[in-house]
């Protein structure tokens, strides 16, 4: 029984980083449908910020999650600005191709300017393990659990209550009639990119802190199954997104626990697969007719 | 007009055969001039892996290999019979592929001349550069791969041009499970692997033939994982008490962390790939207590051998930073191409195979070293203990 506390424990921990990154994908898909393959990378840079942050401009933690999200968010801006929004009116291809370009630059890019060593991340907080009914929970994985849910929170209510989520609503239904009632589209999917690139920086420094080991490619596992989680909720919706990140952390760890450690991976692919086969739409996705 | 056609044909045809086969004679005639040899400079290639998942080791190697040949040719480059001769490195990526790797060792051999190779530093890019080496006839030295296979062919014959600066995997396993059951006393273990690449897998496969105690329970993990809570909260109600965990640094670095953190405090114990310095600074200096790992070359080892201190020195002076292992591997690789080519007194790249084929008693960094018929070095292995982030304890096995 505490064996199975203490797996839930891990993993809900590990479940809301991959919400925190799915989050990100859902919302730009949502928009302009365009699985961002590059956004992993986004968190990889998060995590890279908040550890010059602290070792250079010695920052604190909250200010330098702050920090690494406001800087992510412009950095996704920027990438949206160069590399999707000249692409917007070609085939859907091109814009996924362009993203996975996106993706190498920026990992092999860090590699060149970083090396590609793990690095230790800066241990500002110092870890206290509580002890809660035989079960062992430290203060980074409730920090992690809080910020997260917080978070999504936040997001939601960006989402449902500001006229800018209203507007990003109108253009996941229909850019073109949202120009027409006077939305900027531009501004609308600059500020989504902003938005997701923002979680997945929060993810990045957060993670950083947990596990204490960055490096360049740090974002390619997670950022992928993020993508598994985003699509396992039901690609474009928020909500989704949030539950199939805890969904895909806690089927890992539950996987890992009964001993089949060698097939983590290969579980979590093979429940996209079923997904896609049985519920294309995931879990909270609408099913919609493709017009033709 | 069409008679006469045909046999411009045929004699065109017979002189092509003619000239084939004159060739081949001639091709045979020069075997002693087989191979590359060198010019001004002796060129050294580096196949190596600068970019992509292996990065990390191939970078240190890097450094390693340049702290050697600014040494030597500092001291006015190798002595090849009455003259010196630099050297002169030609540095090349693999990206951590395998195609890679094999056109990589293609360029360095034919566009590039060089006589000898260092690297790759992975078995599986090692093993498909084998074949471009072979063809060419120029050695190459891995300083790290560690498959068994390496060095041999399918049928068991050794690779002629292909060597290794490190110890194979069945040797380091079998001295790690022999260590666990006198040493340590474990009786029930724990064996968590590394499976994405031969290294750790060669390992675990190793330990398993020859520990004889209990194996309570057999996991494996990736490269790049960082969570191992799951794993390692199974664990903590087996009753272990050991675990044999071979893999690199930075994972290993996290298994600790993890594992101290979730209250398992009993001995673990890796491979050289955890010979790094980045251990601690991942795992942190209250986490890394009871660990211990088998490795060719030990920090400690600056006190009795006056070439690891200097090479210690001289890595501290150029990196600001402990030396690793891979860079301690990599030095010794150079150094075993100088001591061939200087054996020898020629630095044509088939007399510095068997140069490299004969050495003995090489003194190194990491040991003293005999290359055995298998092209496997020969020296003693380490087993480091580290406490509280320090290296407190070196066993030395012979």
């Amino acid at each position: 029984m505490q064996t199975i506390g203490q797996q839930l424990i891990n993993g809900l921990s590990l479940g809301s980083i991959y919400a925190l990154l799915a989050l990100g994908y859902t919302m730009v898909y949502g928009i302009i449908k365009l699985i961002n393959f590059a956004h992993g990378d986004i968190y990889m840079l998060g995590a890279f910020w908040g550890y010059y942050a602290i070792n250079g401009l010695h920052f604190n933690f909250i200010l330098a999650m702050l920090s690494a999200m406001v800087f992510c968010a412009l950095v996704g801006v920027l990438i949206e600005y160069f590399a999707y929004r000249p692409l917007r009116n070609s085939p859907r291809i091109t814009a996924l191709i362009t993203a996975i370009g996106v993706s190498f630059l920026l990992e092999n890019g860090m590699t060149y300017l970083f090396s590609a060593n793990a690095r230790s991340f800066p241990q500002v907080i110092r870890t206290v393990t509580y002890h809660v009914a035989g079960l062992r929970i430290s203060n980074i994985q409730l920090l992690i659990l809080g910020t997260a849910c917080f978070l999504m929170l936040l997001l939601e209510l960006i989402i449902k209550r500001t006229k800018m989520g209203k507007a990003m609503r109108a253009v996941s239904v229909d850019p073109q009639a949202a120009q027409l009632v006077g939305i900027n589209l531009n501004h609308t999917i600059s500020f989504t990119f902003a938005l997701g690139s923002a979680m997945a920086g929060a993810a990045g420094v957060l993670i950083g802190l947990y596990y204490n080991s960055i490096d360049p490619l740090m974002g390619m596992t997670p950022g992928i199954k993020a993508f598994v989680a985003a699509v396992i909720g039901g690609i474009g919706s928020v909500p989704g997104a949030s539950l199939g990140g805890f969904l895909i952390g806690l089927l890992e760890t539950g996987v890992q626990a009964v001993g089949l450690s060698a097939y983590k991976d290969a579980v979590v692919y093979f429940v996209l697969i079923v997904i896609l086969l049985v519920l294309p739409a995931g879990i909270f996705g609408k099913k919609t007719k493709e017009k033709v | 007009m069409i008679k006469w056609h045909k046999h411009i044909i045929k004699i065109s045809a017979l002189a092509t055969i003619v000239l084939a086969l004159a060739g081949c004679s001639t091709a045979k005639n020069n075997g002693s001039s087989q191979g590359n040899n060198p010019g001004q400079t002796i060129k050294i290639g580096v196949n190596m892996e600068l970019s992509g998942a292996a990065a990390g080791y191939g970078q240190q190697q890097k450094q390693g290999i340049q702290l050697a040949v600014n040494k030597i040719n500092q001291a006015g480059g190798i002595a090849v019979g009455k003259t010196h001769k630099k050297i002169q490195l030609v540095i090349r990526d693999n990206k951590t592929s395998n195609t890679t790797a094999a056109s990589v060792a293609a360029q360095l051999v034919n566009n590039d001349k060089v006589v000898a190779v260092v690297g790759p530093a992975a078995t599986n890019a090692g093993t498909a550069s084998i074949p471009n080496m072979t063809k060419a006839a120029v050695p190459s030295v891995s300083p790290s791969a560690t498959d068994p296979g390496y060095t041999l062919q399918k049928n068991g014959d050794v690779q002629k041009y292909i060597f290794r600066a490190c110890f194979q995997n069945n040797y380091q396993g079998s001295s790690a499970a022999k260590f666990m059951t006198n040493t340590l006393k474990a009786k029930n273990v724990a064996i968590l692997t590394d499976n994405s690449s031969d290294y750790g897998t060669g390992l675990a496969k190793a330990f398993k033939k020859t520990y004889t105690g209990k194996i309570a329970s057999n996991q494996t993990f990736q490269e790049g994982d960082k969570d191992f809570n799951a794993i390692l909260t199974a664990l903590k109600h087996k009753k272990i008490d050991a675990i044999y965990a071979p893999g690199y640094y930075s994972e290993l670095g996290l298994i600790i962390k993890q594992a101290r953190q979730a209250g398992i405090d009993v001995p673990v114990v890796g491979s050289d790939g955890m010979a790094d310095a980045k251990l601690t600074k991942i795992a942190g200096k209250s986490n890394t207590n009871k660990v211990y790992y088998t490795t060719p070359f030990s920090t400690k080892a600056g006190e009795t051998n006056p070439k690891a201190a200097s090479f210690l020195k001289a890595y501290q002076a150029k990196y600001h930073a402990t030396a690793p292992t891979f860079s301690a591997l990599a030095y010794d690789s150079i150094y075993m191409i100088k001591s061939a080519i200087e054996s020898e007194q020629s630095a044509n790249s088939v007399k510095i195979t068997t140069g490299l084929a004969k050495l003995k008693d090489f003194k190194g960094v990491t040991g003293t070293i005999t290359m055995n018929q298998n092209h496997n070095p020969e020296k003693s292995m380490v087993i480091e203990k580290m406490t509280n982030g320090t290296i407190s304890q070196a066993y030395t096995i012979k």
